[in-house]
């Protein structure tokens, strides 16, 4: 047994954090969610009129829409592509060790960086419409950052590139656990590669893509910076292309921001993605339980 | 090889072999095929993930004189220069933008690092009343996501008279949840007879943890380090929301307001991104075979 106050020395730094920069602020946000708190005054309580105003907010519903678009776009590319990228760099063979570092490459890149260069090569004039037209198959460049829906699309395009090596990694670790008895046993059987994945991987796999569609369809719901910069602050064509997370910004700031509306939604962010990782996590409990 | 026919005979599910020979035929002719396609599948990818950055840091480094915009796209510079670099610096406090993002980047790291340790050493390894309890306290600040908090942070740093201070900006990360949890995972793999030993010994508490447990997670400190120092560095919207100052800029904001100043000169953003995303790549590189090692240490556990 320890001496009483040498376990809680070790944790204070830690669970200070945790308390004061996570737990504190946000029993905070669900108080100022109750409140039409302004950046420079406390306001009062009043109830579930934030609630109210978000029903009759169109960005709100624009928001809600586009989020939803996002996970519906990216999750299942996220879920599937890095197990395919991971089940080609597993195996060891000359090169792989780089092949694996350029593939993790876009993750470590700011997404501010990442959007900037996509900035470039989705521009009117950048890489792609210079190339497609230069080989005659466009004789208008394609208004990938000034149309509501192809920005949309981009945004999730360059959130799929630069989320597939992170996913990569956590499936590279998962694979390593997948008895390599079965594999055989599959192959002596005459399973095919294709057959093999099937049969043997996937079933092996289908925990850790639970837990990468929860965790993609999360972050889908946060989507900020690169709808952001590709967008270059406009949020899209009339601001059709917000996010939630950019609402909640441009609601709170400023110096008379709509602090209490912010929180409320900061609410039903929390509620959305805390939700989603509910029902995914549920779905896999529930696929679990005949057995 | 008798352990092949029971193996067999366990997994193979009924009426599913078939013939053998033939299999084995065609995989032994489309061998050298398939290593060409993977390869080729490979390289492809390779360049769809670093195609992109080659392409930027190709404009930075074509001069003033050489067209951009030119069509068919030409990929090598002409006259590769380095004078975007200096001019970007010029025109925008690029380096002052740089030594804001490492000290706030290098404190990170130190601080997610020592508290992080301290308290996955702590959790897994010593027994105490309140364990579980704190043990809850990390995995529901793992629940909370930081966009859902930012607006109630942005206050409480006001009412401290923090905002628009590089402190404001590391202290909300400064232990990651997530990171006390990997430590947590890395110190509960170790076996428990040598911190016995240890305790045998008469080691106390924080010698078992410097001179026994810590040098075996190096993979797992890697990890959380490199997480660390790429979340501090790559940030964007907190920064954004708590600096207003353009002398605290982090190089994300900086960036950010480069683009607004001048769209007109795509040189000058692509050299800036490229001071951005190179320390974290040469970082990288350096790192990355502990990084791909401690990913595996966690994940066994995980």
């Amino acid at each position: 047994m320890q001496a009483a106050p040498t376990p809680w020395l070790f944790l204070l730094p830690g669970l200070a954090a945790c308390v004061v920069f996570s737990l504190y602020p946000f029993l905070n946000t669900v108080a100022l969610a109750f409140t039409d708190a302004r950046t420079i005054s406390p306001g009062g309580f009043t109830g579930l009129d934030n609630f109210a105003r978000m029903a009759d907010d169109p960005r709100f519903w624009l928001a809600l829409r586009n989020g939803t678009l996002y996970v519906i776009g990216v999750v299942p590319p996220l879920v599937l592509l890095p197990l395919l990228l991971a089940l080609l760099v597993r195996d060891k063979g000359p090169g792989i060790g780089f092949f694996r570092t350029a593939f993790y490459t876009p993750v470590i890149a700011s997404a501010v960086v990442v959007g900037l260069i996509w900035t470039w090569l989705l521009d009117s004039r950048g890489l792609v419409n210079g190339t497609l037209q230069a080989l005659g198959v466009l004789s208008r460049p394609i208004p990938f950052l000034t149309d509501e829906w192809l920005l949309l699309a981009s945004a999730m395009a360059v959130t799929i590139w630069k989320g597939l090596g992170y996913y990569m990694i956590i499936y590279l670790a998962t694979l390593g656990r997948v008895p390599q008895e079965l594999h055989e046993a599959a192959q002596v059987d005459g399973a095919g590669a294709v057959r093999r994945f099937l049969v043997v991987t996937l079933p092996a796999m289908r925990t850790t893509m639970t837990l990468i569609a929860a965790l993609s369809a999360v972050s889908a719901f946060r989507v900020f910076t690169e709808i952001f910069i590709l967008s270059g602050d406009t949020a899209g064509p009339g601001g059709r292309d917000i996010t939630l997370v950019m609402l909640i910004r441009e609601v709170s700031s400023g110096l008379d921001g709509h602090v209490g509306y912010g929180a409320a939604l900061s609410l039903v962010l929390f509620g959305l993605t805390l939700g989603l990782l509910l029902s995914v996590l549920r779905l896999q409990a529930g696929r679990k339980g005949p057995r | 090889m008798s352990t092949t026919a029971t193996r067999r005979a366990a997994t193979s599910p009924a009426g599913s072999a078939p013939p053998p020979r033939r299999r084995v035929a065609r995989r032994r002719l489309g061998r050298r095929t398939r290593v060409a396609l993977r390869y080729g599948l490979l390289v492809l990818i390779m360049a769809i993930s670093i195609g992109p950055f080659l392409w930027q840091l190709s404009t930075a480094l074509k001069g003033i004189g050489e067209d951009i915009y030119a069509s068919p796209p030409r990929f090598l510079p002409d006259d590769p220069t380095l004078g975007n670099f200096v001019r970007v610096g010029e025109v925008l406090p690029v380096w002052g933008y740089v030594w804001n993002s490492v000290r706030v980047a290098l404190a990170t790291v130190v601080l997610n690092v020592v508290g992080a340790s301290l308290a996955g050493y702590a959790l897994a390894r010593l027994r105490f009343r309140g364990r579980k309890a704190a043990l809850a306290v990390f995995v529901l600040a793992l629940l909370v996501p930081g966009e859902a908090i930012m607006v109630a942070l942005f206050l409480m740093m006001r009412s401290v008279s923090l905002n628009d201070s590089l402190v404001a900006v590391v202290l909300p990360g400064m232990v990651g949840a997530l990171n006390v949890l990997l430590m947590y995972n890395a110190f509960l793999a170790q076996a428990a007879q040598i911190d016995e030993a240890a305790m045998i010994d008469g080691a106390n508490a924080w010698q078992r943890f410097t001179l026994v447990a810590l040098p075996s997670v190096k993979g797992t400190i890697a990890v959380v380090a490199i997480f660390a120092f790429m979340g501090a560095w790559d940030d964007f919207l907190w920064p954004l929301i708590v600096l207003s100052d353009p002398a605290n800029y982090t190089l994300t904001i900086g960036l950010n307001y480069l683009k607004g100043t001048f769209v007109g000169d795509q040189r000058l953003i692509a050299a800036g991104t490229v001071i951005a995303v190179a320390p974290l790549i040469l970082l990288f590189l350096t790192l990355q075979r502990y990084f791909f090692r401690g990913v595996n240490e966690g994940a066994i556990k995980g």
